[in-house]
């Protein structure tokens, strides 16, 4: 209850959180709201937007209709974004755990892999992967993940290296709980509140990256994602400009909203944080 | 600091050599025959050909052979050879590097002046409509596609009001020279620069907001107050110096996505850089010419980062002396 | 005296809504005159500090000034504009605050940071400003003052930043000094230092001194008046004879009565029993290694060579300045920190050399208490898992450990409805009884206070102190109390022993250390607690 006061005191984070549930419920509807495949040819091709009805974004180079193919992106995004989000999470949140609670020989080693992998430039490695591993969404999610994740262990490292030293783990250590009792039960649940937060700036951002991968020619080509329909609209670029500038606002404004849902879901589980950015 | 330096220049080249290695075994993981490949394109398939093909690229040895060579070849700069351009993979990448150096340490500056600038306004009048303006801008920056935001800056500078060239890095076959070639370059630079900066930008920005207000919070700018020092002084002495540390922290994290990212601003504005450079090398299955640009690039990163734990040590005194 | 520098009339400031009060400071009234040091004495919370801030225009965010007047050469200091103000900071008013390190900015030099203050104002060549920054570090008695100056923050004791601060706030030659708990965060032994330094300061000078503070003792070695503060409003004014020897307000005789006596220990005699707990030959060193080849390494001993013996049914306390390993000491006794060498035996076990499940058994008979009663005790769990998850560890039926940690509780004197309820419902002094109650559920036979009561306001902390003594008696515990303030060893310690270093100084019974000390460390850290002369004067009352 606290928590719901605090994040709709964050105006923008209850907008992004409607608009959210919209493109979920988008996403949800979709195969009823559109039955038949996003790739079939439904006009005459470079239909502009707002000329007829039926088809009020207008249709591509190949005449598919653009609105439902937004709706079908939306499905790609989210799940992609959050698959590969949990994805980043399951590497992150244990190799941070581990790290940071028993430090040391254990710790270095860890923590140099992390920092060999933030070394690769992220975006070029998750195309290598791509490329090399066939573009799929299994092979999408999996590099995204890959690249996505040595911030999670950074951030679950940190948080738990000032856990660690604090009295009530002491206590719980001398009142002869195990290691995995003290991560699980002590530790962890108070390092959740970051987790959410950079969880939801992550769904976001993998997103994006999606959306790269596939502007590149690197997407599942069997799915219709945001975007491949901007990276396929790149070359009639002059004479068909809405068929790259709706995808790009469906891409705006759903990772618009995923931030300032994190935004508010930072105010609402770090009060104390947030209150000096105020 | 001549000690730390080397001794980050000695780590950074472990980091390195770590890469190349994985990079090798990774792109070699890689299902699929470049030999094939290529020789199906040549139109002859016969066994003969093939395995003349592969000797050629030195396939036929063991895997552990041909990562030992490789890394034999890395450590003299001899990047292997780029079969499908017929050239040396080094040469094909000095030849693309200038480009890309260009745009990215443009789009770093350009982003990091105007991010810190930004946030420090904003930060200096929370609640104004300055910091309305700017913050509401970094949160659009941050949300936005870097393809799509090229894009649209093509069909609205280049196209519809023509202001400044779309694509390319200088006008091909203008022939201009000395001051009128350097002034063409910076009006194609333009576009690419900016647009790989904005993200950036709205990342500096944010963080510089955050972190000056938090430092504004800390006992010794009240003490400074207390002083009667002017509020400007307080702003840029104490509370801006105080908040930049951990942005430059930031600026060395970061500097792997800006090279990242210049794979894309390429892509978009034809931009002839080693970025483009991979992603045809991708597409060609040309490995070497994978590699060497992987060697580059990390290599860049790691002098980003190099550059920005030296800027660190000037700023603290503290962990000077550590 | 003469007339008022500085009069406070009628002030009262407003809070922020959603704060636990609507006003910091109620109807608040009391004169600085011309070369006195008035302190301002209050438990945290009283609003003290506020009313300070207030004279500086330092107020934080969304605390305002909402009635009453603060007079300075006859001008209402609430009325000037932001510029005047800024005129008048560092110039007529100087303030020294309780960090010295948070009050230094880390980045600067402290030449510097002092030029600062002429920079601020427009006076004199940046060159003179350094001289004069070099002058004023001589003053405020820093050694090496031409070095000092050079030097950054990080690079200084606790004591010298101190300094450094007192010589920026005396750069202007100021007429009011206001300083805001500038003792707290330093040792006792410092804290003398810095308490003689103001007042020579002062009165070399003839400056007017509000000194803040939450201690009586601080009180009564430096304040010519005192005003007593409680909640909000100033309860008590007077001269320091006349408040600290004839209290009238019953808050004030409240809070008195509740400074732990130098004089209690003195009559106490330790009886002797059989060994618990021996110590012997312990040694701890910390390496801090920098560079990726660990090359330039720092070594400090923490614990060097360290025997001890705790007597069943005593209580030893274990007391010294920051850095002297007392508290290393007591986590290196449970093996939260992993003593290098050496056996601490426990009812004839050696708890140094266990492993694995036999330590987990053998720590159930040593438990702790932790200082910080917001850091001890997890946030997210209810009280009763806290208090109950030892036991259930050790294989007790979650519902008999639930009904075992409502008796601890009552034990304790909180209610059994506090197992349901989480630790930010609490007060500062029961999160403290919660800690206690946690370390008896596992029925130990030592107990390890370290710092226990040093982050309760004196009242709260006397409380505690009695629970202590009266669980001791009750269960027949033996207890290591660690702690750096001697008034509170005095009133609970049978034995002492004094550490300095990672050293063991002196050993003996309390009433010896007190009254025959052997040491110089120990008659220093003696004759640095403040506010003897009070003692003095109650033993000489009592023998009256």
């Amino acid at each position: 209850m606290e928590f719901w006061k605090r994040f709709s005191r964050h105006r923008g984070a209850v907008i992004g959180l409607v608009f959210l549930l919209l493109i979920v419920a988008i996403a949800v509807l979709t195969p009823m709201l559109f039955p038949s495949s996003p790739w079939r040819m439904v006009q005459r091709p470079f239909l502009p937007p707002f000329t007829m009805d039926r088809f009020p974004l207008g249709t591509d180079a190949l005449g598919r209709d653009v609105l439902a193919g937004l709706a079908y992106g939306a499905q790609v995004s989210l799940i992609i974004g959050l698959i590969s989000t949990a994805a980043a999470l399951l590497i992150g949140i244990p190799i941070g755990l581990i790290a940071g609670y028993f430090g040391g020989l254990v710790d270095d080693v860890l923590m140099r892999f992390t920092e060999f992998f933030q070394t690769v430039p992220s975006f070029a490695l998750a195309i290598v992967l791509v490329a090399i591993f066939q573009p799929s969404i299994v092979s999408i999610i999996a590099a995204i993940g890959i690249v996505s994740w040595p911030p999670v262990a950074r951030l679950v490292r940190a948080e738990v290296l000032s856990l660690r030293s604090r009295e009530y783990v002491e206590a719980a250590i001398l009142s002869g709980q195990t290691n995995t009792t003290i991560i699980l039960r002590q530790i962890l649940p108070n390092t959740l509140s970051p987790i959410i937060v950079l969880a939801s700036l992550m769904v976001a951002t993998a997103i994006l990256l999606e959306s790269s991968l596939s502007f590149m020619g690197l997407g599942d080509p069997n799915l219709m994602s945001w975007g491949y329909m901007i990276g396929a609209a790149r070359t009639v670029i002059r004479q068909a400009w809405w068929l790259s500038f709706f995808p790009g606002v469906a891409i705006l404004l759903t990772v618009l909203a995923l931030n300032l849902i994190g935004e508010g879901l930072n105010d609402a589980l770090n009060p104390r944080l947030s209150r000096k950015g105020k | 600091m001549i000690g730390f330096i080397l001794a980050r220049l000695g780590k950074s080249a472990a980091i390195l050599v770590a890469i190349v290695a994985l990079n090798f075994l990774l792109i070699h993981a890689a299902p699929g025959d470049p030999a094939a490949v290529m020789a199906g394109e040549a139109g002859a398939s016969d066994e003969k050909f093939l395995a003349q093909l592969r000797t050629q690229f030195g396939l036929d040895k063991s895997l552990p052979e041909q990562m030992a060579l490789y890394m034999k070849g890395v450590l003299t700069l001899d990047l292997g050879y780029s079969y499908r351009q017929q050239m040396p993979v080094a040469d094909l990448i000095f030849s693309r590097l200038p480009a890309t150096l260009l745009l990215t340490f443009s789009a770093f500056a350009i982003s990091l002046v105007l991010g810190t600038l930004a946030g420090v306004l904003a930060s200096a009048r929370v609640g104004s409509w300055a910091d309305t303006l700017i913050s509401t801008a970094a949160l659009i920056f941050y949300a936005t596609p870097l393809f799509w935001v090229a894009l649209m800056a093509v069909i609205l500078f280049s196209v519809t009001l023509d202001w400044l060239p779309g694509f390319g890095y200088e006008t091909v076959g203008a022939g201009y020279t000395g001051l009128r070639r350097v002034l063409d370059i910076a009006e194609h630079l333009i576009l690419p620069a900016l647009t790989l900066g904005l993200f950036f930008m709205a990342v500096y920005m944010r963080m510089t907001r955050a972190s000056m207000l938090e430092v504004r919070g800390l006992d010794f700018v009240k003490t400074a107050r207390a002083k009667g020092l002017a509020p400007r002084t307080i702003l840029w002495r104490h509370v801006f110096r105080n908040a930049m540390l951990p942005i430059v922290t930031l600026a060395g994290l970061q500097a792997g996505q800006l090279v990242g990212g210049a794979v894309l601003t390429e892509t978009v504005f034809a931009w002839p850089g080693i970025g483009r450079l991979m992603f045809e090398a991708l597409a060609q299955r040309d490995y070497n010419l994978l590699l060497g640009i992987f060697f580059i690039s990390a290599a860049m990163v790691l002098l980003f980062n190099l550059i920005t734990d030296v800027a660190y040590r000037v700023v603290d005194p503290r962990i000077r002396a550590s | 005296m003469s007339e008022p520098v500085l009069s406070v009339d009628h002030l009262t400031i407003k809070l922020p809504a959603g704060a636990d009060r609507p006003y910091a400071v109620e109807d608040v009234s009391f004169d600085l005159k011309r070369g006195e040091i008035l302190c301002i004495v209050g438990e945290s919370g009283s609003g003290k500090s506020m009313s300070a801030h207030a004279l500086m225009g330092l107020l934080p965010e969304g605390v305002a000034p909402v009635a009453g007047k603060i007079l300075y050469a006859g001008v209402d200091l609430l009325t000037l504009s932001e510029t005047d103000l800024r005129d008048m900071r560092g110039r007529k008013i100087a303030m020294v605050f309780q960090e010295p390190m948070a009050a230094l900015n880390p980045l600067m030099r402290v030449e510097d940071q002092i030029a600062e203050v002429f920079e601020a104002h427009g006076l004199h060549t940046p060159q003179e400003r350094r001289t004069r920054a070099v002058k004023l570090l001589e003053e405020v008695g820093i050694p090496d003052p031409p070095k000092a100056a050079k030097a950054f923050p990080f690079q200084m004791s606790g004591g010298q930043r101190q300094r450094v601060v007192i010589a920026m706030a005396l750069a202007l030659e100021p007429e009011v000094l206001i300083a805001d708990e500038p003792t707290t965060a330093l040792d006792v032994t410092t804290q003398a230092q810095i308490l003689h330094l103001i007042r020579a300061l002062q009165r070399r000078r003839g400056m007017s001194v509000m000194f803040i503070t939450h201690d009586f003792g601080v009180v009564a070695e430096i304040a010519d008046r005192v005003a007593v503060m409680q909640s909000g409003q100033v309860v008590e004014t007077g001269t320091a004879t006349a408040v600290l020897g004839a209290p009238q307000h019953a808050y004030t005789r409240k809070l008195l009565a509740a400074i732990p006596k130098l004089a209690a220990g003195q009559g106490r005699r330790a009886t002797k029993a059989s060994p618990l707990l021996q110590v012997s030959g312990l040694n701890k060193t910390f390496r801090t290694s920098h560079g990726l080849f660990g090359r330039s390494e720092r070594v400090v001993r923490a614990i060097d060579q360290v025997n001890l013996t705790l007597f069943e049914g005593e209580t030893l306390g274990i007391v010294g300045e920051s850095g002297s390993g007392k508290s290393t000491l007591g986590r290196c006794l449970v093996r939260l920190i992993e003593p290098d060498t050496g056996t601490v035996t426990l009812a004839g076990v050696d708890m140094a050399h266990l492993k694995g499940e036999a330590l987990r058994a053998a720590r159930k008979t040593i438990q702790m208490i932790f200082q910080d009663p917001y850091a001890s005790l997890n946030p997210r769990m209810t009280v009763g898992r806290i208090i109950a998850d030892g036991p259930i560890a050790h294989g007790v039926p979650k519902a008999e450990a639930l009904a075992k940690a409502a008796e601890l509780l009552s034990l304790v004197g909180l209610d059994s409805s506090a197992l349901a309820r989480y630790p930010h419902e609490f007060s500062g002094g029961q999160r403290q009884r919660i800690g206690i109650a946690r370390a008896l559920a596992l029925e130990p036979r030592v107990i390890i206070a370290d710092e226990a009561v040093s982050a309760l306001d004196v009242s709260i902390q006397a409380q505690v102190l009695d629970l202590l003594a009266d669980l001791k008696q009750r269960l027949n515990l033996s207890l290591v109390f660690i702690t750096h303030d001697l008034r509170v060893a005095a009133t609970i310690c049978d034995r002492i022993i004094v550490m300095q270093k990672g050293r063991i100084v002196e050993m003996g019974e309390t009433h010896d250390i007190f009254t025959r000390p052997q040491q110089d460390y120990t008659r220093l850290l003696l004759d640095a607690i403040p506010g003897r002369s009070m003692d003095e004067a109650a033993v000489a009352a009592a023998a009256r």
